[in-house]
């Protein structure tokens, strides 16, 4: 009586609730979620932008403005020639895709695991350089309209740091990122060191000399 | 047998109205005060029922439900009652005005008048007055319910009938259709019960069943017309997996589509009215109603208290229905109202004859109602070659 197997399938289901009581109860996000945006900078302070305008250029929402100038003489922003003037993100346009992090030659752009934050009107969406930039001891602002809890505030670069660089294998557990202020250079995110599971597909060959599996 | 089922039927009655002319007063207020008391167990009922089904099915879909208003949410019924009443009420242009505005009170009348028949408990004494605790016991007892169930038929129809708009017109021909083929269903299986009780009065059809498990209609029944009565009711009721009628994915809303505010409310209201009321109806004609084992303290509370205990089963049943099932297919819904309910219940109720007047009567009833299957399904099988091999022909189908 396969008709009746499904009064049981629902009755089975009561008490296994999986729905979160949100605002009260959160969640740990994932490793490499996409929230808001942050400017980095080098251990010295230095502002990791160069005013390249890749991240601009490969926004598929045109969400962001840059406008690079030459580095002052007497007090240079950046290490490089030139340094990003001006940055603005449109928060509106924004669907977090995280092109910009991966155009960035410098790693100056990355993404934080915040999302709780809203407007009041269509100026405040837009996040120019001052705010976007990190702080002093290189966690990301605390802006008033923003709900941040610690974790998370701590980790803006990981999703940089769980993938492969270059997309390939081979250079698992390797560093290829430069330091952070506050932090230092960082170790690779656990998901790169810990032994992979074993991949769905079995005739898939298992170890790829040089990693052909960075999809 | 007819004398005897007759006077049984004149016999009795409300003790209420065998005092004499003396004090209509007092029996006025009676009958008034059951009234106003029975409308508002209703409303609270229904009240309940919503925040129930609403916390069952998201229990049953791994979901919490609401629990912002009040304790466990229980409040929610009421923030949305008090939300529609505030609504902007919405009187679409096209809509025939008058029929219109009727429209959820065809639905909603009939949705408490269903109610009044049915027994709730025992019998209490206000004021020196002993009377049932049942709003009215006519004489004519079921057949009202069934009355009042196909008055609900009017609301629902003539509502897609006045949006004049296509989906709600849609929504109440189907409705129309369903509610008038699962009728005869239905029908055919209180009649069987009413075979048994010798009697059309709920109060009676009651009484007949106290006394032990055994004397229970759905067994005494045989079962069958107590499922049958089950499918029928949800039918009636525009439930899932019967709810055709709403089909929210074909239909948007179906007949209410264009209902707004406190009107649309009163539409939910009767709906989940009408849905405690078949289960109480339920409740009555096949598991006794409040007769049960009580014990000698508060004696007036025990039915009432059996009554309550079987209701919730079948208000639980309605709800893991329409958590399990989906819905069926226009064809299927005609197919099972006409080919399977309606051809059982007449079986079954002349067998149920047969076996009141001789037992050998119901073994060549029984005979006579499987050549009767067995010609029907025969008919119906050849009706389907016919048609598939039209098709295969490239003919069109009658």
């Amino acid at each position: 009586m396969s008709f009746f197997k499904g009064f049981k399938v629902t009755a089975e289901q009561i008490g296994h609730v999986v729905t979160v009581q949100y605002p009260e109860h959160k969640r740990p996000k994932p490793e490499r979620f996409h929230g808001r945006h942050v400017l980095n900078r080098y251990e010295d302070g230095m502002e990791k932008c160069i005013g390249c305008e890749l991240c601009a250029g490969v926004c598929p929402a045109r969400c962001i403005y840059v406008r690079g100038a030459d580095n002052p003489e007497d007090a240079p922003v950046s290490p490089g020639e030139r340094y990003g003037f001006v940055y603005e993100i449109n928060y509106l346009r924004c669907i977090h895709c995280d092109l910009c992090v991966e155009a960035c030659p410098t790693e100056a752009i990355t993404e934080s695991k915040l999302f709780e934050f809203s407007f009041t009107n269509r100026q405040d969406a837009i996040y120019t350089k001052s705010e976007l930039v990190v702080a002093d001891d290189g966690n990301p602002q605390q802006l008033p309209w923003e709900d941040w809890n610690e974790t998370s505030r701590q980790d803006t670069s990981s999703w940089m740091r769980a993938t492969s660089p270059s997309g390939s294998a081979a250079f698992e557990g390797t560093t290829q990122w430069s330091g952070e202020l506050g932090y230092g250079v960082r170790p690779p995110e656990p998901p790169q060191v810990v032994a992979r599971p074993k991949p769905l597909d079995s005739e898939a060959p298992a170890a790829d000399p040089e990693g052909g599996d960075g999809h | 047998m007819m004398p005897v089922a007759l006077a049984h039927l004149v016999a009795v009655g409300d003790p209420l109205f065998s005092g004499g002319a003396g004090d209509t007063l007092a029996t006025l207020a009676i009958v008034v005060l059951k009234a106003v008391v029975t409308f508002v167990v209703l409303l609270v009922g229904v009240l309940f029922m919503v925040w129930f089904e609403r916390k069952v099915i998201s229990d049953m879909q791994n979901r919490i439900g609401p629990n912002r208003a009040g304790p466990f949410g229980i409040l929610q019924t009421l923030a949305d009652g008090i939300k529609l009443f505030f609504k902007e009420d919405l009187l679409p242009d096209r809509a025939d005005r008058r029929v219109f505005k009727l429209a959820p009170y065809l639905s909603l009348v009939p949705a408490f008048l269903a109610f009044a028949i049915v027994p709730v408990g025992g019998t209490i004494t206000i004021a020196h007055h002993k009377t049932f605790l049942q709003l009215a016991d006519p004489p004519i007892g079921i057949l009202f319910l069934l009355a009042m169930s196909s008055v609900a038929v009017y609301g629902v129809m003539l509502a897609g009938w006045a949006s004049g708009s296509k989906y709600p017109l849609l929504g109440s021909v189907r409705a129309s259709a369903q509610m008038v083929s699962y009728e005869a269903a239905m029908g055919l299986s209180v009649a069987t019960i009413v075979l048994l009780a010798g009697s059309l009065s709920t109060h009676d059809i009651v009484t007949a069943q106290s006394g032990g498990v055994t004397n229970l209609f759905i067994l005494k029944a045989g079962l069958i017309p107590f499922f049958i009565f089950m499918i029928a009711a949800t039918a009636e009721l525009n439930r899932p997996p019967f709810d055709l009628v709403e089909a929210e994915q074909e239909l948007v809303g179906g007949f209410h589509t264009e209902y707004s505010s406190i009107r649309f409310a009163l539409f939910f209201l009767a709906e989940f009215m009408n849905t405690i009321t078949m289960s109480a109806v339920v409740v009555t004609l096949f598991l006794g109603g409040p007769s049960g084992p009580g014990f000698h303290f508060l004696t007036w509370l025990w039915p009432i208290l059996w009554f309550v205990a079987k209701l919730f089963v079948f208000l639980f049943t309605y709800v893991w229905l329409r958590a399990t099932l989906p819905r069926l297919r226009y064809d299927q819904l005609m197919d099972l109202g006409w080919k399977v309910l309606i051809p059982a219940s007449l079986g079954w109720l002349l067998i149920m004859a047969a076996i009141q007047l001789e037992l050998w009567y119901a073994g060549v009833g029984l005979v006579l109602g499987l050549l009767a299957w067995a010609m029907l399904a025969r008919a119906m099988r050849v009706g389907r070659e016919r048609s598939a091999s039209t098709f295969a022909r490239g003919g069109v189908t009658p």
